[in-house]
Order: C-alpha cells, then sequence, then structure tokens
C-alpha cells in the first residue's frame, strides 16, 4: 500500500507502485483533469504539482511518490480563483484545452517561485508544454497578467 | 435578396417548416426542418432526446419532456433557455458561435442560456456538406441563416404570446434579454412565463431578421463558453468519459501499412494483472484491461507474428520516384485559360520548378479514442468525433442495428484538424464493445496516433511560366501529383475525374495571367491520406505563392507590388494583401539578419494575407513576427477569428518548419513528440491579426489561416538567402 496525499485529502492506494502517477490520477482515482497525450514527458500535458514542483505524470511511479503531497488543476483551487485561472479566463486562452491542465499547472508552478517572470524565463518553463492550437501568445500574457493579480494580493 | 442588407422577410413553407409544441412543464420549443434534411421520420429519433447531461452543462430535471425533432431551442418555464450545438468543438469556438447566432435573434438572456451538444441526427446536417459534419470552416457558415431564421421564429412567438396575453398590437411589443415588453402599458413577461402560450401558437409563415446594424451579440467579442471548464479539468473529453464497468482497450495493428496479425500469443499478455481479455478484431490485436495501464501493459507484454502484406519495402524514396514517374503522365485538366502550351513554346523568359510536400500527421493533442456501449438493442457511444452521420453510421453497419439506434454522445475534441472526421477508432470500440458486452474505452497512444494516421499528402508539382517583356506572367503551368482523398472518403464528390481537394489553392488561382493551365495526376499509394486542416490549400497555397516570388525575383519586381498588379480584379484577395503589407510597414527598413515574405490566400470562403519577419542564423530559420489580414465577411466573434488565425498561424508554422511523416519498410518512422516536433512556446512568432470589416456572408475561419504562413515565411527565407525553398519542411 502506497499512501500520499492527492489535493489535500490523504489517499492509501493498493496499486502496482510501478504505475505511472497520471493513471493513478485518472484510473484509480477518477482524476481526469491531467491529461495523457505523448507518455514520454515530452508535452507537459500530465503536468502536476509534487509538493509544490511541477512533474511529469505520465513518467512518475506512483512509488516516486509516495508520502508526498500532489496537486492537479481540480485541487489548484475550489473555484478556479487561482490568479492563474482568472488570468486564462479573462483571456480566453484556451482553445481546444486538452493542454490547458498541464500549461496551467506549468504556470502556476512557475509563479510560486518566481513571481515576476521575464519573457525569458517564461520560455525556459513553458516551452516544455506544447499546444497544438497555438495559445502561446496568450498563455505568456495570461502569465503576466496572473503575475501582477497575484502581487495585488488580489 | 441579400439578407445582411435589408430585414428580409424569410418565407418558411419554402424553405422548410417550423413547429412549436409545449414541452412538460409548460415549455416552448421551436423545431426547424432544414431544407435538406426534410425526413421526419427518421428524425423521430430525437424526440427523446432532449435529455441533456452532465457532459454538456445542460440543464436539469427536464429528462422525459416531450421534445419535436430537429430542435435548437427549449424554453422552459424556469427561464432556462437550453441551445443545442451540432457542431463539434475542437477549439474552433463553435460551442459560442453558434449560440450565439441563436440568441441574436431569440433576444434570450446570454447570460442564462445552457448549451448542449446535439445528438447524431439527419436533422442536424450540416447544410453545406449534407452530413452532420464538422470541417471544411464551415459551421457558422452553414448554420448563419437558418438559426437566425430558428431564433427569430422564437422571439416572434413569444411576441405574439404577449400581445395575445395582453390585448396589444404585436407591434407595440419588443422582446430584449428573455423579456417582451410592452411599453406604453409597462407590462412585461419573461420568456419562461410566456413559455406554455407560445407553444400553443401555430408558427408564422415568415420571420424578420435584423439587420447587421441592430446586431447585439453578432460581432462583438464574446468570452467562450466553454473556457471555464477549460481552465479547472472539468470539460470532459472522450479520453474522460467515466461508466460504470468500464473497461479500456489498446490494440496493436500491423506497424506496415495493409498488414495484418498471422498469429499471437496472448499468454503473458494475460498474465498482465488487470488485463481482462485479448481479441483479435478488424484492425488487429485487442488487450483489454481494468485501467489504461493495464491494457498498455499487456499490449507491451503481446506476441504478434504480422503478415507484413506487399508494402513491407515501401519507403520515401519510392513513394517519390512513383510521384516523379506519375508526374510524366498526361493529368485531367483542372484549369484551363488560353493556351499555356503555346504560350510557354514561344516563351522568350522560362521559369521552371519542381515543388514537394511530404505527408503530414494531424498529432491531435488528444489521441484517438471512443467509448462504446452495445446491448441487444442499443449502441451508445461517447466520442470525440467531427462526423457524427459517419459515427452513427458506422456503429450501425457493425452492430446491425438501425442509425436511430445508435446514439452518438460528442464529447469536447482536444483537437480535430479533419483527423476527427475518420471512423477508425469509432470501429474498433464498438467491435470491441460488442465482443466484451461491456462498456469499453479504446485508447489510442501517442505512437498509434502518429503511425496509424491519415496523412496529408505528399505531393510533387511541376511548375512552369513565361514572362512578357515587362516581367509579368504570360503562362503559368502547374502540374500536380499526389494522392486522392475522396477517393477513400467520399468517392461522389469527385467529378471529371478531379478531386477537388487535391487542387484547392492551385486551380483558383487568383491572379492575371492570360494562358493558364493546372493539371493534377491521381497517384494513391499505401499511405492512407485524409483531410489535414485546410486539406489541398494547405500544400497548395505554399507551392504557388512561392513560384510566383520566383517570377517576381526572375522580373526583378518587389513582390507585394508584383502581387497587387496582378490581383486588380480581385478586391478582397488585394484588401488583405495590401492591409498585411501596410500592418507590417512592407518597404520600410527591418533590423539587421531579418527579412520578410508575403504571400495571400483565399480558403473556405475567406481571404487571408501574412507577412512573415524571419532571421536566418546558423541554418535556424526565426519566425519573428507575423502580420495577418483576415476578410472572413461579417465576423460573429471577433476575439474567436483572432484565436483561429493565430491558431492556423501555429498549426502551418510546425508544418512549414518541422513537420514530415517519412516512410520506411512499409511503417512510420515517427512515432511521438521528440521526432515529430510541435512548434515550442519559445518559437512562437509575436502575432499580429487584422480583421476587414465587411458585410460580407461570413467566411469560414478554423482553417483559412493556415494556407498562407508556410509561403510567407518560405518566402522571407528565399529574399534571405537568395535560393527558393522548394520543399518543406524548410531547411535552410
Amino acid at each position: 500500500m502506497i499512501s500520499l496525499s492527492v489535493n489535500g485529502e490523504a489517499r492509501d492506494l493498493e496499486v502496482d507502485p510501478a504505475t505511472p502517477l497520471l493513471w493513478v490520477l485518472r484510473d484509480t482515482l477518477g482524476l481526469t483533469g491531467t491529461k495523457y497525450s505523448c507518455g514520454i514527458a515530452v508535452c507537459g500535458a500530465c503536468t502536476v504539482h509534487v509538493d509544490g514542483a511541477p512533474v511529469r505524470a505520465c513518467v512518475t511511479p506512483l512509488s516516486a511518490v509516495a508520502g508526498k503531497s500532489i496537486t492537479t488543476i481540480e485541487g489548484l483551487s475550489k473555484d478556479s480563483s487561482h490568479p492563474v485561472q482568472r488570468a486564462w479566463i479573462a483571456l480566453d486562452v484556451p482553445q481546444c484545452g486538452y493542454c490547458q491542465s498541464g500549461q496551467i499547472m506549468a504556470a502556476a508552478a512557475l509563479l510560486a517561485r518566481n513571481p515576476k517572470p521575464t519573457d525569458a524565463d517564461i520560455d525556459q518553463v513553458m516551452s516544455g508544454v506544447l499546444c497544438r492550437c497555438g495559445t502561446y501568445s496568450r498563455i505568456r500574457r495570461a502569465i503576466k497578467q496572473a503575475a501582477e493579480l497575484k502581487a495585488k494580493g488580489a | 435578396m441579400n439578407d445582411l442588407t435589408t430585414p428580409e422577410a424569410i418565407n418558411l413553407e419554402r424553405r422548410g417548416f417550423l413547429k412549436a409544441s409545449a414541452v412538460a412543464g409548460g415549455g416552448l420549443l421551436i423545431g426547424f426542418y432544414l431544407p435538406l434534411t426534410n425526413r421526419a421520420g427518421e428524425a423521430q429519433a430525437a424526440a427523446a432526446e432532449f435529455a441533456p447531461t452532465a457532459m454538456d452543462g445542460g440543464s436539469a430535471g427536464n429528462a422525459g419532456a416531450v421534445f419535436r425533432p430537429n430542435a435548437w431551442i427549449r424554453i422552459d418555464a424556469d427561464d432556462t433557455v437550453t441551445l443545442r450545438v451540432a457542431s463539434s468543438e475542437m477549439g474552433q469556438g463553435v460551442y459560442t458561435a453558434i449560440p450565439m447566432l441563436l440568441a441574436e435573434e431569440l433576444e434570450c438572456d446570454w447570460t442564462r442560456i445552457k448549451v448542449e451538444m446535439a445528438p447524431a441526427n439527419k436533422a442536424y446536417t450540416n447544410p453545406l456538406i449534407g452530413q452532420q459534419l464538422t470541417g471544411g470552416s464551415t459551421a457558422v457558415r452553414a448554420f448563419w441563416t437558418p438559426l437566425r431564421q430558428a431564433g427569430a421564429v422564437g422571439r416572434g412567438l413569444l411576441i405574439r404570446a404577449a400581445a395575445q396575453t395582453w390585448k396589444v398590437k404585436e407591434d407595440e411589443c419588443r422582446a430584449e434579454n428573455g423579456v417582451v415588453l410592452h411599453k406604453p402599458s409597462q407590462r412585461k413577461a419573461s420568456y419562461g412565463e410566456l413559455a406554455a402560450k407560445a407553444a400553443t401558437l401555430p408558427v408564422p409563415a415568415e420571420v424578420f431578421l435584423k439587420e447587421p446594424g441592430e446586431f447585439r451579440l453578432i460581432g462583438k467579442s464574446t468570452p467562450r463558453l466553454d473556457t471555464p471548464r477549460k481552465v479547472n479539468g472539468s470539460a470532459v473529453f472522450g479520453t474522460d468519459v467515466k461508466l460504470p464497468g468500464l473497461l479500456t482497450a489498446v490494440v496493436a495493428r500491423c506497424p506496415v501499412f495493409g498488414g495484418k496479425p498471422k498469429k499471437f500469443d496472448a499468454t503473458k499478455a494475460k498474465g498482465v494483472p488487470g488485463v481482462r481479455q485479448v481479441l483479435a478484431i478488424h484492425s488487429g490485436i485487442a488487450v483489454v484491461a481494468d485501467s489504461f495501464w493495464a491494457a498498455k501493459q499487456g499490449r507491451d507484454a503481446l506476441v504478434v507474428e504480422w503478415d507484413e502484406g506487399t508494402h513491407a519495402r515501401l519507403g520515401s524514396a519510392g513513394i517519390r520516384a512513383q510521384l516523379e514517374q506519375a508526374l510524366k503522365k498526361k493529368g485531367v485538366s483542372v484549369r484551363n485559360d488560353g493556351n499555356a502550351g503555346k504560350a510557354l513554346k514561344a516563351a522568350g523568359k522560362r521559369i521552371e520548378a519542381v515543388y514537394e510536400v511530404p505527408y503530414l500527421a494531424h498529432a491531435c493533442m488528444e489521441p484517438m479514442n471512443c467509448t462504446a456501449q452495445v446491448k441487444k438493442d442499443s449502441c451508445e457511444l461517447w466520442v470525440p468525433t467531427q462526423n457524427q452521420t459517419g459515427t452513427q453510421f458506422v456503429a450501425s453497419q457493425i452492430t446491425g442495428l438501425p442509425p436511430e439506434k445508435v446514439r452518438v454522445n460528442t464529447t469536447f475534441l482536444g483537437g480535430g484538424f479533419g483527423r476527427r472526421s475518420e471512423q477508425d477508432f469509432v470501429a474498433e470500440a464498438v467491435q470491441l464493445a460488442m465482443a466484451t458486452g461491456a462498456p469499453v474505452k479504446l485508447m489510442w497512444t501517442r505512437e498509434d496516433d502518429l503511425q496509424h494516421d491519415y496523412y496529408r499528402p505528399a505531393t510533387l508539382n511541376r511548375l512552369s511560366a513565361a514572362l512578357d517583356k515587362d516581367g509579368m506572367p504570360l503562362a503559368w503551368r502547374h502540374e500536380i501529383a499526389g494522392a486522392s482523398i475522396f477517393t477513400r472518403v467520399f468517392p461522389n464528390f469527385i467529378k471529371d475525374g478531379i478531386d477537388g481537394t487535391s487542387v484547392e489553392g492551385a486551380a483558383n488561382l487568383p491572379y492575371a495571367i492570360p494562358n493558364l493551365h493546372v493539371s493534377w495526376v491521381m497517384e494513391n499509394g499505401a499511405v492512407p491520406v485524409g483531410f489535414w486542416r485546410s486539406v489541398g490549400s494547405s500544400q497548395n497555397a505554399y507551392i504557388t505563392e512561392c513560384f510566383l516570388d520566383e517570377l517576381a525575383a526572375a522580373a526583378g519586381k518587389d513582390p507585394y507590388e508584383y502581387r497587387r498588379a496582378l490581383l486588380a480584379k480581385h478586391p478582397r484577395h488585394l484588401g488583405v494583401l495590401e492591409l498585411a503589407a501596410q500592418k507590417a510597414g512592407w518597404g520600410t527598413p527591418l533590423p539587421a539578419g531579418r527579412t520578410r515574405g508575403i504571400a495571400v490566400a483565399e480558403a473556405f470562403g475567406s481571404y487571408c494575407a501574412q507577412v512573415a519577419e524571419v532571421s536566418v542564423e546558423r541554418g535556424q530559420v526565426r519566425v519573428q513576427r507575423v502580420v495577418c489580414a483576415i476578410d472572413c465577411g461579417l465576423v460573429v466573434n471577433p476575439d474567436t477569428v483572432v484565436a483561429q488565425m493565430e491558431s492556423g498561424i501555429v498549426y502551418g508554422l510546425t508544418a512549414a518548419l518541422k513537420g514530415e511523416i517519412t516512410i520506411k519498410d512499409g511503417r512510420v518512422e515517427q512515432g511521438n513528440f521528440n521526432d515529430y516536433p510541435l512548434l515550442r512556446l519559445d518559437e512562437m512568432p509575436e502575432i499580429e491579426v487584422h480583421i476587414v470589416k465587411s458585410a460580407e456572408n461570413p467566411g469560414g475561419v478554423g482553417e483559412p489561416g493556415t494556407p498562407p504562413i508556410a509561403p510567407a515565411v518560405a518566402n522571407a527565407v528565399f529574399a534571405a538567402t537568395g535560393k527558393p525553398v522548394r520543399r518543406l519542411p524548410i531547411r535552410v
């Protein structure tokens, strides 16, 4: 049995410890907001926070997160009030939306450790999360807007 | 009569017929037959289906309401207005734009509407395509008039209901924000209050549509209705469908095109915990399990011996040689103005080039999937499909059930781009659901997705042109060899031996050239081909716009001025060309190391020009800025038009800079995003979109942004290096 916390809730799981966290979240816990797209940690659609740090859930075995605290898109805020989510709504960032959980989780992790990211900072972190619809310009703007919202304590 | 400039009275008797009816609880339901779909009998199955689903965020508590076929609008006594969308939401914004059309005329309260996806039903046929299919950038174009009519009928009946109740004249009443008002007596009633009465009224023979100047929603940037669900993980895509007892399946398919399993050993696969069954289906060997991971582990453990068939030696070089041979044949003539052959022979200055484009995969971020449940007398599907008609048909064929017994629940689509108009993944899911008797979610991995796609056709093109003494083109000949998409998908759409998708963007060359010949040789091979965002225009705009730059260069002329001179009779092409050039500062100095390229294309009823600013450093092409001008006629949701231009540009840019599927030993060499890379955020140019103000009927927006980007960038590279870019992806 492996114990961990998911979105603030303690979970004890009887799952093969080699199972990637992504499939534990999606198939065992029913948290389908985190997406599968490449399975090899190239696209970032499966980005979640493990003890606050962004992690590719598709290549992270469950055993590696035992005892840790996981946050998924469903747990980022109760009511889409996280500054990143608010900025995403304000700029209507998503198109198809499939990659957006990963984009938002990556952006939230970036802002948590770098409240005022430069273009270069955004490039470095966000280039690891692929979008096929071309929402990149809006993602860049939304991260800056979220940083402002955060700075204002709003 | 043009309904954009005058309030047109639409005779509904001629166009079809409408019927209002009461729903349980005293609501109003507007049934509406589109001209192409006057088939009430077949639509009866929809009657019971106006039950909202959680997936659509539909209104609760209305299940069991009486429903008329072909309904788009439902108003309940509690003021809930439910609008149906029959086009698939794959990022292009129809989930918002279609309700805007209905709500504009209905005058309902936009902040209180509920939207739900329509089921598969002939009543929802896209009138431009003849199927319930989202493609060809047609959703707004196709439903522009009928859905505004449907909304206007609803408003008219509600006003009539109020006037009769109050015993006042109809023309003294008006509808606004979900309320009917009678100013002289200061009375008002909500739509919900009027619904029961309105439902008893006969439908008027004609309705008046607003003039564009009267629009309250159309033309205003309106936040997307799907955004809130796409920022908190609650939007349901196909992969996210949950059902009691749901099994998950993955399929091992022969890596070689046309191959099939010879024999397989499932012993090890069945030993994987969670694996339930291993089954042979038409496309390969399926592993069915309790979870995706178990199914995938099971597939990895499966031992299959393949009969690789006749294509096991196929390779990209061989395919190119085949296209070269094809180009030696006399193709079918697609367009023939003047006498290009004669003019080319007589020409003093003649320019020739061979252009080629590779196969491309769609690479939707959400890999293909479909969930199916088959019972004795019904089949239900939950699927990200662009083609509900095809989905229903395929499931009907496989199960033997009549189409109306196949319910299609369309989820959100994690990208479509044409790929999801196919039914291969549907067929697999239905077979597995039948074989197991359980609900099955069929999942593709990324590798499955890239290696078993219906690819954008690779084509080989020979171009020849002759210039007059002033350098202007006297003759243009474009010979195309490539595979046909329609041959497999819609053979009836092939006319006079021509697949329109193969020649679009080439046959409609807008330039004033007196002798112009375009021909096409169909050369179908083992690699399956399909619709890829903007289809033929995606490659033909690149080929023709780059060759035109070669002519301009040979003439010593500026490529922008050269185009202007040749587009005098095409004001909409000219309009976007001039706007893009002006906004990009065409002709003004650039920072050192930067060059510009320009291109223009008409596609899907819209006109788009782009100027790309490019730098070439250490063999790397970097696109710094793209200025885009779009004339898509009357705009429904301006912010969506901007987003779709950005989107089309990024899709085309990925193809121009990176995209290439190659074949070796009969199989696709690429397998994931590490070797089929997509454009990244740090490679994203600054994009500016300018929308031409227009009163023309709406054009498409999902695809027209894609065709001009590859040639705009390639022409900028040509300007930088002096070497034309005759093959994609661009390599310098």
